[in-house]
Formats: structure tokens, C-alpha cells, sequence
């Protein structure tokens, strides 16, 4: 989003205008911090941040490939399932003794490639995006009990290492291996979104599909890849999630899509599209993780304030991206 | 030769056929695979059997589907019905579950009230969302949907309320005329959702505020009120199903009451040809959307497939059904047939074609 240097006398005004969701994020997580901090005292070990990562690993990665979906307008409510699937999937054939990298790559491969049906459909057939991904969370969540209707338990080497590895001082403070994954996500997506042909083709088509398309951009292209990405991010989601409960269980993840929705928009992406930042998402991650952990402190909270606080702050971000007058369609 | 050719065109080309046809298609499978699937019997003065059931269960979903058509129709969505079901469900059982005699008809009527009064000030607040600060329908409902859950486990505090009323199960099992009150209260709803939309100006005014709000309010319409009026109609709409949800097994669950009710209502709107951008509606093709869903559970059930396996079916049968009503589809189809015209060009596609 550079601005050219002929309007750089407004872009001191306009540059600030974009981040101001984003920055109101981070002041938020900031000062939840600050009170976790101030109340408990335990809150200021700097285990608590990176448990925060840890246990919301495979959300960011999720959340992350929302993003690309987000920023083109669109919206896929499929992830979770597949998130789901991705793990059944992996602990199944772990069980039949497929060795873990063939497991690995086939689990990798099948959220691709539904994300890539999806997105055909959703760009030759003309079908809302919203009925298109809802029909793939049916098949991915029904796909998950058609493998096994409990759940599965992984007892494979590479899976229990991965899983067991702590990074960083084993007594001490440490991350998981999850934790690097997810950062190696966000990089890359980071770095693609900014830097790359693909990502400025996604905020063009999320500002103005029709614009987009009179310059020449490859619309089709483009809004398939981001499915496909969407579908890639679960699928390593899924991969970490079995990482993180060393099983797969059919009924797992549900309703995560509605998490990550409010994580992106929290982060400060746009539901309309083109503006938002894959930082931000992360930051959205981030608050909702402090939120769980500042009831879990609490202790006389029930989870159900959870879900009452990510509503009420969703409420306040939109009415934030309202009031600084970010235009909705 | 040739009319009987026109005349057929005309039928499949008519918006309910297609809808109607998976219907009739899905009946005609299980009476085949299991003989006694269209039975119905007199037992004590209530017809019992299959169909009766379908249609008994199907009236929560005729319900949310009602609210949820009028609200698309505006060019909206409402994500939030689900969770108003369970807090309807919740405040009513819990004031019911409070009182010293939990049969009295006062007492019910109270709860009702009470509930209905909540699912008005939410359905405002969801209208007020999208009418008057202007928020994207999806994101305002979203909301609601997620903080909606919580507050009726709240309201529940977590625990699953069981009541022992007997006029209040009534809405969900008691019978009228031989047949489920429940039918009769969607029948009833349904009626008079098309009467006023119908016999009025009102539908009319609701298209053309889906199909354009800027040119409407132009036009002399009052935008915002309608899509408030939507907003708040469904909120009502999904209050009276989670009575019935609740009422069929005496107990408020915060947790799973209406839970995923507002995909199956968005589906069912979908499947009776009713656009996701808006301008259109037909309440008789979501009546009938709603009918496919439950009948398309019934089957599952029948046949011991777990509950969420069945979802792998919906899935099919959503691609199936978008698929043949999209414009784009129809147009691929139409363009490698040549002269051929579209209506029957589609009549001839066989299913098996569609990606899943």
C-alpha cells in the first residue's frame, strides 16, 4: 500500500489511517498484559507468552491463511473442518504403519487440493464463496467420522518427537516446535503479501474486483490461489494440532472457523477486503490467546465469558473500523 | 410433439422443480430401500409414521428459514439465529424450571414472553447493527453468533435445564387435529409471512431494498426500516424454533440447542432459489429447502449412518442443487450443447458431474 510521491503530502495522513486498527490491537494486548501482569503475579513469567504461542500455534497458521482469503473479499468457512480432517487423516494412516514422511506429504496435499475444488467452483461456476466453503466444512467434517468415528491415537516416533521437543532451556522457558512452524508461516506469508506479484494481485481484487480485472490482473488465478493457500494453512494446522494432542479426533476444531474470523478481524483486516496485515492477524491471535489464559488465571470466570468477550470485543473493532471510516460495501 | 417439447421446457425451467424433484427423488429412494418409509398410522387419535416425523421435525427449521429468507432477500445475512435459539430456549426454561407449578398455562405464557421480549431487543440490536451503523450483515450477526452462545450458557450457567411443563412441551409434541402442534405453528407462520409480503406491498418493497438500498431509499422507501423490520422478524422467527427445540426434549442446553441451525437455514434458503445477494425471494421454494434438509437427515438416520457422516451427504446434495441453479453452470453447459436451449439442456445432465 506505498503511496506514489505525488500524493505524499496526504499519505502523512492517510499511512497512519490504515494501521490505526492494527495499532489499536497491539495498545489492547498491551494493556490485557498489563493487567494480567498486575493482578497475577505469575501473569509476568515469560512462560505465559510462550504458552500462549504454544497452545494457539496452529490457530495462527489457520488464521494466517484466512487472511489471504479475507483481503480478496471472500470468506472460508471450511477451515476448521479441515483442520480436523488433516488430523484424522494423518493419525489413520499413521496407524495402518505408513511411514510419517509419506503420511506428511499426503496430509499436506489434501487441504490444497479441496481448497483448489473450492475455488474453482467459487470462480467458474459464479457460487457465493459462503455457500461454496460451507459445503466443504460438510464434506471435511463428515469425511472425519466416515474415517473413524472416536478418536485416534498417534503413537509414531516422528510424531511423539515433534510433539515432545521443547526448544530452549527443557526446565526453564521454552517453545515447541509448532511455535517455529507457525512463525515460519507467518514469514512467508508476510513476505508474500507485501512482496510479491500474488499478494498485491490480492489486495487489488479485495479493493476493486472489477478494476482489478480492467488492468489486466489475473482475477481467476489469483482468487483460486488464495483457496488453495487457505487450504494449505489448514492443512498445516491440522498437522500441528496433531503435533499438539498426538491424536485425531472427529469432533475436533468445531466452530474454530468462527475463532479465526474474529482473530482476522480483531487483527484488523477488512471482511470487505483489501486492507489488513498478516501482523495484525497475528496480534489477533495473540489477544484472543491472553484472553484465554486471563480466564484460566482468573479462575472464578467460566469459559463462557470467553465467547462473550471475543463478541464484545469484535463489536468494538468493527465499530473502530467503522469510525475511522474505512469504507464498507 | 413440439408442445408436449415447450410444455416440458416450461416445467423444468420453473425454479421449484429442481428442488422438488431431489425431494421426490429422495422419498422414492426410501420407500425402495425401506417399504414401510410412506406408512402412517392412527394411534389414539395422532398420526404417527415417517413423514409425519419428517414434517414435525422439519417446523424449526421452516421457522429460522422463514426469518432467514426475508432477511437475504434485504441483500443480508443472519449468522446469529442458532445462538437466539438457545437463549430463547434458555430464558424460557429457566423461568419455567423457577416457578412452583411448572404446568401452569400462565406460567408458560410468561416464559414466552419473556423470551420473545429478548429475542426482539436482540433482533433489534442486530438491526440496529446493520441499518443504522451501516456494519457488513455477516460480521453484525457474527457477533450475536458468538457472544449469543455464551450468554445462554450463562443465562443456563453451564447447565442443562430439564422442566417438566406440560403445556410448554406441547409446542414441541403435543398434537392438533391429529396432527404435531408444531406443523401448525410453522404452517401458521408461513402463511402469514406470505400474506403480509404477499397481499401487500411489503415483499415487493423488501426486493427492491435487497436489489438496490440507495436507489430504494431514493425511490421513497425507508431502507433502513426494512432491513431493522428483517432483522428483528428473524430474531422472532428463531425465538419460536427454539421454544419448539427445547420443548421436544423438555431441557435447555446453552451449548448445543440451534446448533449449526442457521447453515441448514441458509441452505434451505439457498436450495429454494432464493439469491445470496439478494432481490428475490420465494418462501414456498424454502419451505421446500427446509423439507429436503430434514427428509435428507431422516434418510441418514434410517439407514445407521452416524449423524455427522450425514454431513458428507449435505455436502453433495448442496454442490448438487447450487450447481444446477447457477447461472454460470447452466451457461457452460448450454454453450457446448450448441443450439440446444438451456432449460433443456439441464434437464439432461447427469449428476454424476458435479465436483464434490
Amino acid at each position: 500500500m506505498t503511496t506514489g510521491s505525488l500524493t505524499a503530502g496526504r499519505a502523512r495522513f492517510r499511512l497512519p489511517r490504515r494501521q490505526i486498527p492494527v495499532l489499536a490491537t497491539l495498545v489492547l494486548l498491551l494493556v490485557m498484559y498489563g493487567i494480567g501482569v498486575s493482578q497475577y503475579q505469575a501473569f509476568s513469567n515469560v512462560q505465559v507468552i510462550f504458552n500462549v504461542f504454544i497452545d494457539n500455534g496452529f490457530l495462527l497458521v489457520v488464521a494466517v491463511g484466512m487472511t489471504f482469503v479475507i483481503l480478496t473479499g471472500g470468506i472460508d468457512l471450511s477451515v476448521g473442518s479441515v483442520v480436523a480432517m488433516t488430523a484424522m487423516v494423518s493419525a489413520s494412516l499413521l496407524q495402518q504403519g505408513l511411514p510419517a514422511a509419506l503420511v506428511l506429504v499426503i496430509a499436506l496435499l489434501i487441504g490444497p487440493t479441496l481448497g483448489l475444488l473450492m475455488g474453482c467452483a467459487i470462480h467458474f461456476f459464479e457460487i457465493q464463496p459462503f455457500i461454496v466453503t460451507l459445503a466443504g466444512m460438510f464434506f471435511a467434517r463428515g469425511m472425519c467420522t466416515f474415517i473413524s468415528g472416536s478418536s485416534i491415537p498417534i503413537t509414531d516416533g516422528f510424531w511423539t518427537r515433534m510433539s515432545q521437543e521443547r526448544i530452549g532451556d527443557p526446565r526453564g522457558n521454552f517453545v515447541s516446535i509448532s511455535v517455529l512452524v507457525a512463525f515460519v508461516v507467518v514469514a512467508v506469508a508476510a513476505y508474500t503479501l507485501a512482496y510479491t506479484r500474488l499478494g498485491r494481485n490480492v489486495y487489488a481484487i479485495g479493493g476493486n474486483p472489477q478494476s482489478a480485472l480492467l488492468m489486466g490482473l489475473p482475477l481467476g488465478r489469483t482468487r483460486i490461489a488464495v483457496y488453495t493457500i487457505s487450504g494449505l494453512c489448514s492443512a498445516i494446522g491440522g498437522i500441528l494440532l496433531s503435533f499438539y494432542t498426538l491424536s485425531g479426533a472427529p469432533l475436533i476444531a468445531v466452530g474454530m472457523e468462527l475463532d479465526v474470523i474474529a482473530a482476522v478481524v480483531i487483527g484488523g483486516t477488512v471482511l470487505t477486503g483489501g486492507s489488513g496485515y498478516v501482523f495484525g492477524t497475528v496480534l489477533g491471535v495473540l489477544v484472543l490467546g491472553v484472553i484465554q489464559t486471563l480466564i484460566t488465571f482468573d479462575g472464578s470466570l467460566n469459559s463462557w465469558w470467553t465467547k462473550i468477550v471475543i463478541g464484545g470485543l469484535l463489536f468494538a473493532f468493527i465499530l473502530l473500523q467503522r469510525l475511522i471510516g474505512i469504507r464498507y460495501k | 410433439m413440439n408442445d408436449t417439447m415447450s410444455r416440458y421446457r416450461t416445467m423444468t425451467g420453473h425454479r421449484l422443480f429442481w428442488p422438488a424433484a431431489v425431494l421426490v427423488v429422495m422419498l422414492v429412494a426410501n420407500t425402495i430401500y425401506r417399504p414401510g418409509f410412506l406408512s402412517i398410522e392412527l394411534k389414539d387419535g395422532h398420526l404417527y409414521g415417517t413423514p409425519i416425523d419428517i414434517l414435525r421435525l422439519s417446523a424449526p427449521l421452516i421457522l429460522v428459514a422463514l426469518g432467514m429468507t426475508l432477511v437475504i432477500s434485504t441483500g443480508g445475512i443472519d449468522l446469529s439465529v442458532g445462538s437466539l435459539c438457545a437463549i430463547s430456549g434458555a430464558i424460557a426454561c429457566m423461568y419455567i424450571s423457577k416457578q412452583p407449578d411448572q404446568n401452569s398455562l400462565a406460567v408458560v405464557l410468561t416464559a414466552l414472553a419473556m423470551a420473545l421480549g429478548v429475542a426482539l431487543v436482540l433482533g433489534a440490536w442486530n438491526g440496529v447493527l446493520v441499518a443504522v451503523i451501516g456494519i457488513q450483515p455477516i460480521i453484525a450477526t457474527l457477533i450475536l453468533m458468538v457472544a449469543g452462545r455464551g450468554l445462554a450458557q450463562l443465562i443456563t450457567q453451564g447447565q442443562i435445564i430439564t422442566i417438566n411443563s406440560e403445556p410448554f412441551r406441547a409446542i414441541g409434541l403435543g398434537h392438533l387435529l391429529t396432527l404435531p402442534l408444531a406443523i401448525f405453528i410453522a404452517l401458521a407462520a408461513a402463511l402469514l409471512v406470505a400474506a403480509f409480503t404477499r397481499r401487500t406491498a411489503l415483499g415487493m418493497i423488501v426486493e427492491s431494498v435487497g436489489g438496490n438500498a440507495v436507489a430504494s431509499r431514493l425511490a421513497g422507501i425507508r431502507s433502513g426500516r426494512v432491513i431493522f423490520l428483517a432483522y428483528v422478524l428473524s430474531a422472532v422467527c428463531a425465538a419460536v424454533a427454539g421454544f419448539m427445540m427445547t420443548a421436544n426434549v423438555s431441557s435447555a442446553d446453552g451449548n448445543a440447542v440451534g446448533l449449526w441451525v442457521e447453515l441448514d437455514a441458509i441452505l434451505a434458503v439457498v436450495i429454494g432459489g432464493t439469491s445470496l445477494a439478494g432481490g428475490r425471494f420465494f418462501l414456498s421454494g424454502t419451505i421446500l429447502g427446509a423439507l429436503i434438509i430434514q427428509t435428507l437427515t431422516t434418510t441418514v438416520y434410517a439407514m445407521n449412518i452416524s449423524p455427522q457422516t450425514s454431513l458428507l451427504f449435505k455436502a453433495v446434495v448442496v454442490i448438487a442443487v447450487c450447481l444446477i441453479q447457477a447461472p454460470a453452470f447452466r451457461a457452460r453447459f448450454t454453450r457446448r450443447r450448441g443450439s440446444v436451449p438451456p432449460s433443456s439442456a439441464i434437464a439432461d445432465k447427469p449428476k454424476e458431474q458435479v465436483p464434490a
